[in-house]
């Protein structure tokens, strides 16, 4: 056993020489940890954000005024007043993406209780704005009319006074979000090509076979490039998270960052067996890289880091349920917005480690049989 | 034609330098028309240098090179002679594409050289009936041995009937027979055409002496100069092997080995290696069959054969690499087993190719290799000095393996497998490469070990001379032990004069019988007529410079679409990959959120509480979980992500909201993840209204006043049922097309670095900018495919169908697809390691595709770095296209400028890539 351990160990500092021989590997992987990180979260601070929206308006009364001076940033570019006739050719260059089409007596028709209505025309391509911007324009609307009816003494049939407030994020910041998860989705795609890139590297070179003749066992060389490639992925979003994204956008990271940092540990042994995994499966550079990219860009866009798990269809989800990325977005969800202890997270925790037992598992029974295949 | 130059080659004052090593210094020589000579010199003394310079695939630093009447730093006469020059590069084909036939390999150069159609079929058929390859057009490069590789190398650099052939070490690591064969081919190409020049560097002695002229190089200087009389008389060695020992400095000169020390006394233990019946099957091809040997302890066991008849299979099978299909093995008396750690420190092993690590240096490869066989602190420091100075590799313990010559780098994978002190040692082709006195030097230690410490040896060779001195040896072919026995009496028993006319008559019978390899013997035979060799010395057709330059992309993109043809499983990848990634989409990624977990604090349990928390019970949005109790369980239940939000229902609730105080109701939100949160207080205002008309309703107030909001009624176009798929689609389409043809191509420049293949380029007149057009084209097919494929995948399986001009989409595609594969090249182009493109092309496309350029987010509403990356980057221009003609129903006009902007990433890219791939090497 302490011979495994001083081997793993050996190879794995061997496996810093590598990195740090490649020059361009090295600026990539900063890139990734720093200036992407930043700019993926400054490019989108809420949800909607700086909306482009237009305003018809046929009553040019108070009511229709207020209305159009209260779309204002964070969530809106200042309205537009555009023409009727231009209408469906704005929307088709993708000019506007909300048009409020205000009608003819729109204030009068309100007062006397005739229940009018403002149609607003909705870019529905923009699937991840079109909902929420026209919830966003409802409750601006439903804002105006209260103050003006506040203004006008005018009795209203409001019968509750909802008061809503989101914790943990209070002003609904994507920023904070979008961060840490740029964080974890560079984490997944780094740990499985630096891992099985290298592991099929040292096929193509012949290293791995060299190495299988000395006294060095395959767990130990998988051992090895998981530890050193998971260490320094590890390193580097650790720096991402303290000085990107806590110091440098300023965003309050409300859970425990040392329990983060151990998950992502956890979660690095994990996707860098699947990294060595798809090596053992693939027969050349070419293949590998073709072989990652489905796996790294399901893991990407359908872990819940992009869209949310929930809306997901059932057997769809219950396939990425085996994705060990699936479970350390909701981990770090939790531990990171909401501040979650272990005795939430502990179970994500177990399946991870378990699937990425599984996936040492497969590599290593497949290891061999590789080696047979290439010569 | 212009007059033939006085010289072909002359060279001054030429120096050369890797950093701070000096390759080359102060070197002058001068070749005559016709010439045939040698270059004769140690590994690392400037032999490739020198060679590369005078082909024109490396930059001159300094000093003058001219060849073939014009000054070699000149491009312009680097383009006007590079069809008249043949380079040969060092290593085993090398320059040859593994997964291509021999035919398409000779086929690739001849077009690559503008060889006009018409006899380009019948001229390549002439060169592989004279080398002997013609019965094995058909088959892979990579799976011919390597006699026949270098065959294959020589047909290539013939092809175009060069003025000027420069082989560099063509021989080295080929069995005799296929050498004498090699040799006998050149001596007739050249008595065909006396007026070739030819050049040629090897490690052979021998080979040496059939040459015009013989310069021996050391420490980057002609230290000698002459005929193989002159050199002898000079030096008064009997042969030339001697004679280069001699004339080099004496601290580089071995001790000569004296072979007839005795073996040790085997001490009665069991044998040291015994295989029996040894067989390996590859499919139905059997590489290995019945091998049964016996090789005693303390012995030198040598293993003869022409490349690929089987000795590295064996060799691997002994080591316990490979599973042996049929027969037994025993090391050291126990049978080999793959899992035995422990016997694996009683063994040294040396492959055949350089298998230590580049990024280590010549002191860390060992080092690594000393603590994994468990030495370790001072015993580790001690061994690796003794191996240093040993092995000779004192100088350059600090050096990256890869900066050293191939000899060295011999040398440091012996040290490295005798380090730990193994019983046994297996060598692989140990000295392939390494000049004469390295070798002595390096079977001394051989020698020493063998006789002094009882280590066995298992070594395979092609120098005849190694093989003499070993105790016995076997002659392999085909997989086939032909004989055993010590090297006199294998000479005896064919009364031959020497171990290698023994050798070649052992293969010539074995060929004779029908087994292997037969036509490779055909014109030691005697079968080709001399008239066959004839080159077509009319073959050059004026053509204009810009068909010629048509038809080289023609030719790259030819190769690189056979290339790809032949790996099946990376087609396949390309394109099942993106319909699996469209349907995961189409599927998974959805916006419509349902089913938002809620739990309700209920302080006042009134009538009028319970009918207000019916509204949220009785919506679809919504699935209400166990109640809550109070406030704590509020934060907890948050906090571990069971709800999304919570209600807060204050006591007096009822009592308020009949008075028409209007009672205050919390809400509570998980406000971690933006999006849902964000759904959630939409849903909740909505239902919040719905409830406000109830009441009123019910209170029969609606009429005369006004509610206390306007309704607002949305529209949405483009995606009336609001469905993702619809929105989702086109930036699928998008993504899928940058991430996938990027990738492919990405590794099209860098990897033929790595593999070297990339010297064809720098030695043949195509410029950099034909070969990237014609190595994009076949990606590009692969790119329209993918779009063809996924728009069908649309349409059909989504329901997702182009409501605008589908020409327009299609021309943007084809556009947008070249952009995409022209970035792969840029990549390629920069980065240094095929890791490294991968993850490169993987960050910049995927991220900036996903983020950046509209796939789920407008791109109209991104701000900071993230809109500079977007609009800097082809997708989010293709996006728009994609969109506009997807839901929006636009016709072509209205993407001119996106078009536009699209042709001029595709430019731009390609240009870069240009401009970052220089035509020589350093």
């Amino acid at each position: 056993m302490r011979r495994w351990i001083e081997n793993a160990f050996r190879l794995g500092v061997k496996e810093f020489a590598s990195l740090s021989r490649d020059v361009v590997m090295v600026v990539l992987i900063g890139y990734v940890f720093t200036f992407a990180v930043y700019s993926e979260a400054t490019a989108m601070r809420t949800d909607v954000n700086d909306a482009k929206v237009a305003v018809i308006d046929g009553d040019r009364s108070t009511l229709s005024g207020r209305i159009k001076d209260a779309l204002r940033p964070p969530y809106f570019r200042p309205a537009v007043e555009i023409d009727r006739s231009s209408l469906d050719g704005l929307m088709d260059k993708g000019a506007f993406t909300f048009v409020l089409d205000i009608p003819h007596g729109l204030e009068a028709d309100f007062l006397a209780g005739r229940n009018p209505a403002i149609q607003v025309n909705v870019d529905a391509t923009s699937i991840s704005q079109a909902g929420v911007g026209t919830a966003y324009i409802q409750e601006i609307v439903a804002q105006e009319t209260t103050r003006f009816l506040k203004q006008a003494s005018v009795e209203t049939l409001a019968p509750v006074n909802a008061v809503i407030r989101a914790m943990f994020n209070p002003n609904l910041e994507a920023i904070s979000f979008t961060a840490s998860m740029g964080v974890i989705n560079n984490v997944t795609i780094l740990a499985i090509i630096l891992v099985g890139a290298a592991v099929m590297r040292e096929r193509e070179h012949g290293t791995i076979e060299h190495l299988l003749v000395m006294p060095v066992s395959a767990s130990e060389i998988i051992a090895g490039k998981i530890w050193a490639n998971g260490l320094v992925i590890l390193l580097a979003a650790a720096f991402s998270l303290h000085v990107v994204v806590e110091v440098v956008l300023r965003t309050q990271i409300v859970g425990s960052i040392e329990l983060f940092l151990a998950g992502t540990a956890i979660y690095l042994f994990a996707v860098t067996s699947l990294g060595i995994l798809l090596a053992t499966v693939a027969n050349s550079m070419p293949q590998f890289a073709l072989l990652s990219i489905p796996v790294f860009v399901l893991m990407f866009l359908l872990s819940g880091s992009f869209t949310p798990f929930e809306s997901m269809p059932r057997a769809l989800q219950l396939i990425m349920d085996l994705s060990p990325s699936t479970h350390f977005v909701r981990f770090a969800q939790a531990v990171l917005y909401r501040g979650a202890g272990l005795d939430v997270v502990w179970r994500d925790l177990l399946i991870m480690a378990g699937l990425g037992a599984g996936f040492v598992a497969i590599a290593l029974y497949r290891f061999k049989a590789m080696l047979a295949r290439q010569s | 034609m212009e007059a033939e130059p006085a010289t072909a080659v002359s060279l001054w004052g030429v120096q050369h330098a890797y950093g701070k090593v000096i390759a080359l210094r102060n070197l002058a020589l001068t070749v005559l028309p016709g010439c045939k000579l040698a270059i004769v010199g140690p590994d690392g003394v400037g032999k490739s240098t020198l060679l590369g310079l005078i082909a024109g695939v490396r930059r001159i630093q300094r000093g003058s090179v001219n060849v073939l009447g014009g000054d070699m730093a000149s491009a312009a006469h680097r383009n006007e002679a590079a069809p008249r020059i043949a380079y040969m590069p060092q290593g085993l084909g090398r320059n040859l594409y593994p997964t291509l036939s021999v035919y398409e390999n000779i086929d690739f150069f001849a077009r690559l050289y503008t060889q006009p159609d018409d006899g380009r079929r019948r001229r390549i058929d002439e060169l592989m009936r004279v080398t002997g390859l013609f019965p094995f057009a058909e088959r892979p490069a990579g799976k011919l041995s390597g006699g026949m590789k270098q065959k294959l190398g020589l047909c290539c650099a013939l092809v175009h009937d060069p003025d000027l052939l420069i082989l560099d070490e063509p021989t080295t690591g080929i069995d005799p027979l296929s050498r004498r064969q090699f040799w006998t081919l050149i001596g007739r190409i050249q008595a065909e055409r006396p007026t070739m020049t030819v050049i040629v560097a090897t490690a052979y002695m021998e080979e040496a002496g059939a040459f015009d002229r013989i310069v021996a190089i050391d420490d980057g200087t002609i230290i000698a100069e002459g005929s193989q009389t002159d050199l002898l008389a000079r030096t008064g060695a009997t042969t030339l092997e001697q004679a280069y020992i001699e004339l080099q400095r004496p601290e580089r000169r071995g001790v000569r080995a004296a072979p007839s020390v005795p073996r040790l006394e085997p001490d009665g233990g069991p044998p040291a290696i015994v295989a029996e019946g040894l067989t390996m099957r590859f499919g139905d091809f059997t590489a290995v069959d019945h091998v049964s040997f016996r090789i005693e302890r303390g012995e030198i066991f040598g293993f003869l054969g022409s490349n690929g008849c089987g000795k590295t299979t064996t060799m691997k099978m002994l080591t316990g690499l490979l599973p042996a299909t049929e027969g037994r093995a025993e090391l050291l008396g126990k049978p080999v087993d793959a899992r035995d750690i422990s016997a694996r420190t009683r063994i040294g092993y040396v492959s055949q190719s350089f298998s230590l690590y580049e990024e280590l240096t010549v002191r860390g490869n060992l080092e690594l290799h000393g603590r994994l066989c468990g030495i370790g602190g001072n015993v580790l420091r001690e061994r690796v000095d003794e191996a240093l100075s040993r092995f000779e590799l004192g100088k350059v313990a600090e050096t990256l393996p890869d900066a050293l010559p191939l000899g060295m780098r011999q040398r440091l994978q012996l040290a490295a497998a005798c380090l730990h002190r193994p019983d046994v040692l297996i060598l692989d082709e140990p000295t392939s490469g390494v000049d004469p006195a390295a070798r002595d030097r390096f079977w001394s230690l051989l020698l020493e070990m063998s006789r002094r410490d009882g280590v066995t040896i298992f070594i395979s060779t092609h120098f005849m001379n190694e093989a003499e001195r070993c105790d016995r040896v076997s002659l392999m072919h085909a997989g086939r032990v032909l004989a055993v026995g010590a090297p006199r009496e294998l000479q005896a028993a064919r009364k031959a004069a020497s171990l290698e006319d023994a050798f070649v008559a052992y293969l010539e019978d074995a060929a004779g019988t029908g087994a292997g390899e037969p036509s490779v013997n055909d014109e030691a035979v005697g079968v080709v007529e001399p008239t066959s060799v004839r080159l077509n010395n009319n073959a050059e057709v004026a053509q204009t410079p810009r068909l010629a330059s048509m038809k080289r992309i023609w030719t790259f993109a030819r190769r690189e679409a056979l290339e790809l043809s032949r790996d099946r499983i990376r087609l396949a990848f390309a394109l099942i990959g993106p319909l699996l990634l469209m349907a995961a989409f189409g599927y998974g990624i959805s916006f419509d959120i349902e089913g938002l977990r809620y739990a309700a604090l209920d302080r006042d349990q009134s009538l009028e509480s319970r009918a207000f928390l019916d509204q949220f019970s009785n919506s679809r949005y919504f699935v209400e979980q166990a109640r809550l109790n109070d406030d704590v369980e509020i934060d907890r239940r948050l906090r571990a992500g069971e709800l999304k939000f919570a209600i807060d229902v204050p006591p007096g609730f009822g009592r308020d909201l009949l008075q028409g105080h209007r009672p205050e109701v919390g809400f509570w939100l998980d406000g971690g993840n933006t999006f849902p949160a964000e759904t959630a207080r939409a849903y909740i205002l909505d239902t919040l209204q719905t409830y406000a008309g109830v009441l009123a309703r019910a209170a029969n107030r609606a009429n005369g006043l006004p509610a206390e909001t306007l309704r607002v009624e949305p529209r949405f176009r483009y995606n009336q049922d609001f469905r993702s798929v619809v929105a989702i689609t086109p930036g699928s389409i998008m993504l899928l097309l940058i991430i996938f043809p990027a990738m492919l191509t990405a590794l099209g420049v860098v990897r033929e670095k790595e593999m070297g293949s990339i010297a064809n380029v720098y030695a043949s007149p195509a410029t950099v900018g034909e070969y990237l057009l014609g190595k994009q084209l076949p990606y590009v097919v692969i790119g329209v495919l993918s779009y063809l494929s996924l728009l069908a995948f649309a349409g059909g399986v989504l329901g997702v169908v182009p409501k605008g001009s589908l020409l327009a989409l299609s021309l943007a595609a084809l556009v947008y697809v070249y952009a995409a594969t022209a970035f792969g090249l840029l990549v390629s182009a920069f980065v240094s390691t095929q890791v490294a493109a991968i993850f490169g092309t993987a960050i910049l496309t995927a991220m900036t595709a996903a983020h950046y350029s509209g796939f789920l987010i407008p791109a109209s509403s991104l701000e900071g770095p993230g809109r500079i990356m977007g609009l800097s980057f082809p997708p989010l221009w293709f996006q728009t296209i994609s969109l506009g003609v997807f839901a929006k129903g636009l016709d072509t006009p209205a993407f001119a400028r996106e078009l536009l902007v699209l042709a001029a990433f595709a430019l731009g890219f390609l240009l870069l890539a240009r401009l970052l791939i220089r035509k020589q090497g350093a």
